[in-house]
């Protein structure tokens, strides 16, 4: 489904990712550990084809996506043509709008209204907190609150195919679990996931496959389960 | 003053506050999306106003090439209005293309865009200038005026047409910005446009259509503003383009009410200082209670203190 091979990646003058290669499967559940720095969300950034300064720009490789080459492609297509939704680092919601609007704001690109209200339902059946809130304001949700909705949000982009940068990033372990249950469930339903992670713990839990980054290499891959047990990578990456 | 004389001021105060209502909407649309603020603006105003002087000069048959029939006076405003909304829009469009969007794209700092704005404003101005001559222009009556005195106040068809037409104008603008997806991503921009991007949304799609919508009503206060004070200067949207805008800032430039509701403020104060006061001091007093009102709410009437994005 997505296969990134030999990417190059700079910002400036400065090389952020030396040649990374790796590939997820429709359906899979797949993790992208690593520390602080080691290129995780610029590879995300990448695969978004978000343009500088924020992203970083592609001097070698490809990235391509169900056969079609995503280094081509505009950033608001990626989502709106190519169904690859992104829960960014810090889950950038709308603060100035409600939850039910950041919700709606989500199916701008989208015309299957039926399927558009089954998706509101399921969000609201995976994040009953949401539907409590509906007419907040985003900016006044507690951090567990403002994941959730971002998550609700990749999904009603109408996304067959969710990334997420840090999604446990500041969160409580409690609520960390309660939100890798819900991905675990969209995953089992047919949503492939891609997640960039620090907390390997808890990835590698959930995850099929694992990838694990140090300072813009894929230094190791495998299974989960593998990975977990591996002592190399407890050492350097579980503490 | 006496009851009459007060009900026909704030008529007057009405028309007068409609005129920088319409304008001001220009200035806060642009600004509640990319946090400019184009200083243009006021200039398109008089472009706007020039556009319909030719358009209707055009279906009055005054040049040259003619229509093949005739039209009367009210289908040539309405077919002016339309035609100078579409047109005037194109030339917004136009400055954004050419001024704002190449700096947006390389992320220069928002001082020079504003900069760049003033500049586009002079180069306007100064291009009527060369291009038409200094001389005055008339614009021609084309509603024909009726008056009417009910109970000691007198009013013109005009006046109502300005009146009702800017509070349309508002209803219209509230709906599409707080129940449209269109208007949604208007106001998501201004808040994080990374994240608009994520959602699958064309920015530059949405920047367009700010640009046209603030540009339309501009030239709509254009035609307006001929209709009822037919003179057309290459200046007039100098002066009432700065005021729209520091009514823009005192109702809380970004909020749409804040537009409508500071323009409908500077036309009173206008109106009610000029009729208490001899004229000369109208401008002085008027904005030495504007400055009173912002130092009492900087973020002016409507505005929220943006939280500091870390």
């Amino acid at each position: 489904m997505l296969k990134i091979e030999n990417l190059h990646v700079r910002y400036g003058n400065i090389e952020a990712l030396h040649g990374i290669s790796l590939y997820v499967k429709d359906g899979e559940f797949v993790a992208l550990l690593g520390a602080n720095g080691a290129g995780k969300s610029t590879t995300l950034m990448s695969i978004m084809r978000l343009l500088p300064p924020v992203a970083p720009v592609v001097s070698k490789g490809t990235i391509s996506f169900k056969g079609v080459d995503l280094l081509s492609v505009a950033p608001h297509h990626v989502v709106a043509r190519h169904g690859i939704g992104l829960v960014p680092e810090g889950r950038r919601i709308f603060g100035n709008l409600t939850v039910m609007e950041n919700l709606k704001i989500a199916t701008y690109a989208r015309k299957d209204s039926g399927q558009i209200s089954r998706d509101y339902e399921r969000v609201f059946s995976l994040f009953p907190r949401l539907s409590d809130r509906k007419n907040q304001r985003g900016d006044t949700l507690s951090g567990g609150e403002q994941q959730m909705l971002a998550m609700g949000r990749a999904f009603m982009c109408g996304a067959g195919f969710i990334l997420l940068d840090e999604p446990s990033m500041g969160l409580a372990p409690l609520l960390m679990q309660d939100l890798f249950r819900v991905l675990k469930e969209l995953n089992e339903s047919g949503t492939t996931v891609f997640v960039v992670e620090q907390n390997s713990h808890i990835a590698l839990k959930y995850a099929d496959r694992a990838y694990v980054m140090e300072t813009g290499y894929i230094v190791m891959e495998g299974s989960a389960k593998e990975l977990a047990k591996n002592e190399e990578v407890q050492k350097a990456y579980l503490g | 003053m006496t009851l009459e004389m007060f009900f026909q001021h704030f008529l007057n105060a009405l028309q007068w506050g409609s005129f920088y209502a319409l304008i001001a909407l220009g200035y806060t649309l642009v600004y509640g999306v990319l946090l400019l603020i184009n200083f243009a603006h006021g200039d398109i105003f008089m472009v706007g106003a020039y556009i319909a002087f030719f358009i209707a000069s055009f279906l009055l048959g005054s040049y040259s090439l003619q229509l093949p029939f005739v039209l009367d006076g009210n289908t040539i405003f309405v077919i002016t209005v339309i035609i100078t909304m579409v047109v005037t829009s194109c030339v917004g469009v136009t400055i954004e293309r050419v001024a704002y969007r190449p700096l947006r794209k390389k992320g220069a700092g928002r001082l020079y865009v504003v900069i760049t704005a003033l500049m586009c404003g002079l180069v306007l101005e100064n291009g009527n200038l060369a291009l038409l001559g200094a001389s005055r222009k008339s614009f021609p009556e084309l509603i024909e005026k009726s008056i009417y005195t009910i109970g000691g106040i007198t009013f013109t068809n005009v006046k109502i047409l300005v009146i009702v037409t800017t509070i349309l104008v508002f209803i219209l603008l509230e709906t599409i910005v707080r129940k449209t997806k269109l208007g949604m991503a208007m106001r998501a921009i201004s808040y994080d446009s990374v994240a608009v991007l994520l959602m699958g949304i064309p920015l530059d799609v949405v920047i367009v259509f700010t640009f046209i919508l603030g540009s339309s009503m501009a030239a709509l206060a254009g035609v307006l503003f001929v209709t009822a004070y037919p003179v057309l200067e290459p200046y007039m949207g100098a002066m009432v383009g700065w005021k729209a805008f520091i009514a823009a800032v005192v109702g809380g430039i970004g909020e749409i009410r804040g537009a409508f509701v500071g323009g409908f403020i500077l036309g009173f104060i206008e109106i009610y200082v000029a009729a208490v006061f001899p004229s000369t001091l109208r401008d002085l007093i008027a904005f030495a209670i504007l400055l009173l009102l912002l130092s009492l709410k900087p973020t002016g009437i409507f505005g929220i203190a943006r939280a500091q994005k870390i």
